[in-house]
């Protein structure tokens, strides 16, 4: 009884959570790779991206809850989220037919697109500010839990509850519906495969009559509609907050290049090994050793390693570890 | 127009602004943007270092600026009764064990042969070196934090002058990049620059959570000033002799006290950036200066004759992130307080990024330039802003939301402007205002 009290307080506090945010990183991650692959520069704009993305699903569901429009038990913003994800990629390439094209021209290095892209993620980060404001916004409606942890615990009989947020859900099949087709896309497609030769092979990839700019294009749609995607569902988990976003850049970075930059399934692999390490090291863990350990070797602190002000420190310090150990990421990443 | 015409009439400019600012406004306002134009000059020199001398891509701008005001507070404030024989000592001791478990890993893994014991090694030592740590660190920490909490609960500092806490600064900062640039530098550029974009976020994270160290979220206020030269304004009120000489100028005793008193920070402000400017300006056509961008320019050809690329990269890398320290140092007395909350990296690194690149990347007084423009520009575009949207809101009724939201919203136009003025310079100007030679 112990042992599954134990392995149910393990899922409640780190298994779900960790598996949720793993996914919303893992969205993240991939919208940072596909741009390194295709357009070769770290994009710093991206956590405003998300933010951007975000906020006008936050305004179309507003919206849509004033005229009376609901989806039942699921969030209404699930029913924004296309017409955000059309926003942020009209938004994108905007962006990228005024900025970014001029220095694709130029064949700039790829560290003065990262500045480039320094001067967008202001410009990004002011527009959100200027039409949201820079507060706290709650937008998620509908059923609150999945599980409750009361239902749980008469249910099973256990002391320890499970409790899974309908947002936590959501984000997994969102998450894996979206990573579906998007491998579907880049493997199965003419399209997707173009671009993956591109992203291999520049100069052999216009050879054979590839239209760059329409690869350019065909990538930044893919990358806001990640973008938005991750936004609206680590909104719907945590809560809209413009400045979260600009700070979720670390994480998204630290998954992508754990990874290997340019590597989609890295990305993914990164986002879980990111988010896992996170939520298991500043857990306390007092509770789930307290049911396993025997009565006399209880723990009497919180066993917590680190406090949670510090999650940017772990994901910052794996980063370092695989950079020192593996500079191409886990999965092999291309480095220009 | 001559080069060196150009660019006087470009400083007499921004000059003008802020006289201007003087004149319109207020000479408080005028002589606050001044000197945090002056802090700002020294932190652009410090970034223009790095990336104009030597293309090196520092995002952790921010984190090097706090480390200076964490160092004014280790030097200039009152130790705190108590305090060091409480946990004090043993803080330090955990902190050397700390250091002293990195130091046993690093060693394992470059002695010992490669393989599973290796790595079991390096894992068991960082286990145990970490429980050690925490069971000494954790109760003297508690034990520190637990004196008087309500205004202290810090260890304090030295209680030395506060201009020696500049310098500290400076060294404070160039000891943190030099554990970041030995780690990350040698990588490709955007790790350079994601690696100290995490860094920054974690000194921040610890000066906000390690209370023992300056009382975190809770502040420390009342750090001495640089005296004599910079005085108290109440003791300048109580002088006769200043009182009469205010009245000569046509000032009352509390304005001419005010100005007084910030007019000394920019005196000082103004002998460390020439003392600094002077310095970059020097090594700058040095043959060091010339090696620098020589490897910046082609990093295989230097390295090709016999250039340590890496080793002049780590070089530059810290004495950059040591005169940002400097300028936090300042900027934490100028304020008289170390809020480190207040850090944001919008403000403290992509803005000092800004003010390099407006004003001219790899060219010492472009980026001072930049800095006073930049700096007047983020101070004066939120009145210009609301002006404006007082403009065109004017016909619109009063009391509509649309009208209310646009005024409020007026204050996020700096952020806005930034980055366009930043994308314009890039596209149309990228050598900035004035150019490397």
């Amino acid at each position: 009884m112990d042992f599954l009290n134990a392995l149910v307080a393990l899922s409640n506090f780190v298994l779900v959570p960790a598996i949720a945010y793993g996914s919303q990183l893992a969205l993240g991650a991939l919208g940072v790779t596909l741009i390194y692959g295709i357009l070769r520069f770290s994009n710093f704009a991206h956590g405003d991206t998300m933010a951007f993305g975000a906020m006008i699903a936050v305004l179309v569901t507003w919206g849509l809850q004033a005229a009376g429009i609901g989806f039942g038990p699921l969030p209404t913003a699930l029913l924004a989220l296309p017409f955000a994800i059309l926003g942020c990629i009209v938004l994108v390439l905007i962006t990228d037919r005024l900025v970014y094209r001029f220095y694709r021209e130029q064949k700039a290095k790829p560290v003065i697109l990262v500045i480039v892209s320094m001067g967008v993620m202001f410009i990004m980060n002011g527009l959100v500010r200027f039409i949201i404001g820079p507060d706290d916004q709650r937008f998620s409606d509908g059923a609150r839990f999945l599980i409750s942890a009361r239902d749980f615990k008469t249910l099973t009989g256990l002391d320890e509850g499970l409790a899974i947020r309908t947002s936590q859900a959501i984000t997994v099949v969102v998450a894996v519906v979206a990573v579906a087709l998007l491998f579907w896309f880049l493997n199965k497609t003419r399209t997707g495969k173009s671009m993956r030769a591109y992203s291999d092979n520049e100069d052999l990839a216009l050879l054979s009559g590839i239209n760059p700019e329409r690869v350019v294009m065909i990538t930044w749609i893919l990358v806001a509609a990640l973008a938005t995607t991750a936004g609206v569902l680590y909104g719907l988990d945590k809560s809209f907050k413009p400045f979260v976003y600009f700070q979720l850049l670390l994480p998204i970075f630290a998954s992508a290049i754990v990874g290997g930059l340019g590597n989609p399934i890295g990305a993914i692999a990164g986002g879980f090994i990111i988010a896992f390490s996170e939520v298991t090291i500043t857990y306390a863990w007092k509770k789930v050793l307290t049911y396993l350990a025997p009565e006399s070797l209880e723990p009497s602190g919180l066993v917590q390693l680190l406090s949670t002000d510090y999650k940017f420190a772990v994901s910052f310090v794996i980063l370092l570890i695989v950079l020192l150990f593996k500079p191409t990421g886990l999965f092999k990443g291309k480095a220009v | 127009m001559s080069e060196p015409v150009k660019n006087t009439l470009l400083f007499v400019l921004v000059g003008g602004l802020i006289l201007l600012t003087g004149f319109t406004q207020s000479w408080n306002a005028a002589i606050l943007i001044l000197n945090m134009g002056l802090i700002s000059a020294i932190m652009a020199i410090g970034v223009n270092l790095q990336w104009g001398f030597a293309g090196l891509f520092n995002v952790g701008v921010m984190g090097f600026v706090a480390l200076g005001g964490l160092a004014v507070v280790l030097i200039s404030t009152p130790v705190t009764p108590g305090a060091w024989s409480a946990g004090g000592y043993g803080i330090v001791l955990a902190l050397l064990l700390g250091a002293a478990t990195v130091v046993a890993a690093v060693f394992v893994a470059q002695k010992m042969s490669k393989g599973r014991m290796q790595t079991l090694s390096i894992i068991a030592i960082l286990i145990i070196g970490f429980f050690v740590y925490r069971a000494i660190f954790d109760p003297n920490a508690a034990a520190v934090e637990a004196i008087d909490p309500a205004i202290a609960g810090n260890l304090g500092g030295l209680n030395l002058p506060v201009l020696l806490a500049w310098p500290a600064g400076g060294l404070l900062a160039a000891g943190a990049a030099w554990l970041i640039g030995k780690t990350a530098l040698g990588l490709r550029s955007d790790y350079l620059a994601i690696a100290t974009l995490g860094i920054a976020e974690i000194i921040i994270a610890i000066l906000k959570n390690e209370d023992w160290l300056a009382r975190g979220v809770k502040n420390v206020y009342g750090i001495p000033r640089p005296a004599p030269v910079v005085g108290y304004e109440v003791d300048l009120q109580n002088d006769p002799g200043f009182v009469a000489r205010a009245e000569w100028f046509g000032l009352d005793a509390v304005t001419a006290s005010t100005l007084s008193v910030k007019l000394g920070y920019s005196l000082l402000f103004l002998i460390v950036l020439l003392m600094l400017l002077w310095m970059a300006q020097k090594a700058l056509r040095s043959p060091w200066g010339r090696m620098m961008r020589a490897i910046r320019d082609n990093e295989v050809a230097a390295e090709a004759m016999g250039k340590d690329v890496t080793r002049r990269h780590l070089q530059i890398f810290v004495l950059g992130s040591a005169i940002c320290g400097i300028a936090g140092a300042m900027m934490t007395t100028l304020d008289g307080q170390l809020t480190p909350s207040a850090y944001q990296p919008l403000r403290f690194t992509f803005l000092v990024w800004v003010m390099v690149i407006v004003g001219g990347s790899g060219n010492n007084f472009g980026a001072v330039l930049g800095a006073f423009l930049i700096w007047f520009l983020w101070v004066q575009v939120e009145p210009i802003g609301l002006w404006l949207m007082n403009l065109i809101t004017a016909g619109m009724p009063d009391g509509s939301a649309l009208k209310a939201h646009l005024i409020e919203s007026a204050a996020h136009m700096r952020l806005l402007t930034m980055g366009l003025i930043l994308l314009i310079v890039l596209r149309f100007s990228p050598r900035g205002l004035i150019p490397e030679k």
